[in-house]
């Protein structure tokens, strides 16, 4: 029983963690357009921002400074808006396809400045001993405390992304995505709106990585993979339904399912068949990418003409 | 809104731009007088929609000036141009295909407060407010349009003549005093094209709106225009009303072998 709700807790927490990293690509993808290959490069930087101000003192990297978890996820956030700031300032003035070439390389530089730079991440060792909210109250409470703490951080988010999407900034958001040319006509400055809805994508990513770390309780250099971070949220993001919060969020729940699932099933292979089983993994999450698009073109729940989407 | 001695309301002087090797535009200078319907004719290729651009803010001029009610406003942005008064049409329409045609025509209001971050997270109500007076002016100019009834369309569902009508309610939603329409009878049957000339002059009439015209309709721009400017191959080749410029001979040859009879 205890096993079970401490297994349950654990998806449930990583289930919500993606929904928001889902919710910001949707917000610079689904809202915007912005081709955004490098969410990894995000969630890393407010990954390490909120364990290295979160962590105790440590000589194997810079701080830790002890700071409350309620004031480091907010800068983890903000500090993954601030590396958004000066390549959404460049790279969105180009064309669309010049930002995902650029975030992809961000985020490969963020991954090596982790790996080697030892003095400020602590290099492959990483940050270790991070405190996880709630953590004293026990196994399993514990974990179900958390999991309500990202809950109510995940509802929050979705609050503000559905506010954010049914005002006139995310009409006009919605209107550059369409065309650009009209909505210049239209009087909107697209760089400053896609400047706009890039950081505030970014901040959602920042906080969605800082609370991954205080779940594990470590962050190092391959603790973050490209395909567990940036290619499953775009997955995650695709099947739900792009430009959706609601999909968002539903893409979020149910590719971590499908992921969730394999793993356990891998886990029951024996011996080599269970490495192997691993990469049969992404070849079944491309799969049911493949089976919800064509079931459902816009995915889950897909972006809906007219009335708001509430 | 006549102009009694007052600057025209446009006014383009030596504008040149080239693309590569190829002069689209050279030094064309023209007046449009302000509360005027103002066309602009010429064959196919004579510049007429890279003039268009320049002037709206689309394209950066390689020579001369555009003056707005005699300020410069040379190689200003769209978004400037459009708070500063001045809208334009496409060609081709370019609606924002994933909205509503209500919502096409609410994106294009000025000063809209809910736009700027944090507003729509902490001034909710004010931006509910704004948003009830735009909806009923956007649903009062499709209803002038006759489109009230496709006002919750996805835009993507209208037709050619009714995504023109559409062109043309955005540019009134900005609340430009200078509108630039580029042939917004193109493609547009009989019914359609009477309705948008009155359209037209009805809001000239009315609302005081100066309007500058791209049309190959030489009829609709006899009767919808008080002065007409006729461009070809860059250069403006006549000036002046229709029937001056349809006896001009130079207009008579940049249109020759062109099936209408000028006359």
């Amino acid at each position: 029983m205890e096993q079970a709700l401490l297994y349950a807790a654990t998806l449930g927490t990583l289930a919500c963690i993606y929904a928001v990293l889902t919710l910001g690509l949707n917000l610079q993808w689904g809202l915007t357009g912005l081709m955004n290959f490098g969410g990894l490069g995000f969630v890393a930087v407010g990954a390490y921002t909120a364990a290295l101000l979160t962590a105790q003192p440590s000589a194997t990297h810079v701080g830790g400074f002890g700071v409350p978890w309620w004031l480091a996820w907010p800068a983890a956030g903000l500090a993954a808006a601030l590396l958004a700031f000066p390549v959404g300032a460049i790279a969105l003035r180009l064309r669309a396809d010049y930002l995902a070439i650029a975030t992809i390389g961000i985020a490969e530089i963020v991954r090596l400045v982790a790996r080697n730079e030892d003095w400020l991440t602590g290099g492959p060792l990483g940050v270790t001993a991070i405190p996880r909210p709630f953590e004293s109250l026990g196994t399993p409470m514990g974990q179900v405390a958390f999991l309500l703490l990202v809950g109510a951080v995940l509802a929050a988010l979705f609050a503000a992304a559905q506010a954010a999407t049914n005002s006139p900034f995310g009409r006009a958001l919605r209107a550059v995505r369409d065309d650009e040319e009209a909505a210049k006509a239209a009087g909107k400055n697209p760089a400053r709106l896609r400047l706009h809805a890039f950081l505030l994508g970014a901040a959602f990513m920042g906080l969605g990585g800082a609370m991954m770390t205080a779940f594990f309780k470590f962050i190092g250099p391959d603790a973050l993979e490209p395909v567990t971070v940036t290619f499953l949220v775009w997955v995650m993001l695709i099947a739900g339904g792009s430009g959706n919060n609601w999909g968002a969020v539903a893409g979020a729940f149910a590719v971590w399912a499908v992921w969730a699932a394999t793993d356990w099933l891998a886990a029951q292979l024996p011996g080599e068949a269970a490495t192997r089983a691993a990469y049969v993994r992404l070849f079944l999450i491309g799969l049911a990418l493949q089976v919800i698009l064509l079931a459902r073109p816009k995915g889950l729940i897909g972006e809906r003409v007219g009335s708001p989407q509430r | 809104m006549t102009a009694q001695g007052g600057p025209p309301a446009l006014s383009v002087s030596g504008v040149t731009k080239r693309f590569g090797g190829f002069v689209a535009l050279d030094c064309v200078s023209l007046e449009v007088a302000e509360g005027s319907i103002t066309g602009l004719i010429g064959p196919n290729g004579a510049g007429k929609s890279t003039l268009f651009a320049i002037i709206a803010g689309f394209l950066p001029p390689d020579g001369g000036t555009i003056r707005l009610r005699g300020e410069d406003v040379t190689a200003e942005s769209p978004w400037r141009l459009h708070a500063r008064g001045l809208a334009r049409t496409f060609q081709i329409p370019r609606l924002f295909s994933r909205m509503t045609v209500l919502e096409n025509l609410m994106v294009a209001a000025p000063n809209q407060s809910g736009e700027q971050l944090p507003a729509p997270w902490l001034a909710r109500r004010q931006i509910q407010r704004e948003e009830e007076a735009l909806r009923a002016r956007a649903l009062h100019v499709l209803e002038r349009l006759n489109l009230a009834r496709h006002a919750e369309a996805p835009a993507s569902a209208l037709s050619g003549g009714q995504k023109k009508l559409v062109e043309l309610g955005r540019a009134l939603m900005s609340e430009a005093s200078v509108i630039l329409l580029d042939e917004p009878a193109a493609g547009v049957n009989r019914t359609l094209l009477r309705e948008i000339a009155e359209i037209i002059a009805a809001l000239n009439r009315e609302e005081g709106i100066t309007f500058l015209v791209i049309e190959h309709d030489l009829d609709l721009v006899a009767d919808l225009c008080t002065r007409v400017w006729c461009l070809a191959e860059g250069r403006v080749i006549a000036g002046g009303t229709m029937s001056e410029v349809r006896a001009d001979p130079q207009v008579a040859e940049a249109y020759l072998g062109m099936t209408f009879d000028l006359n």
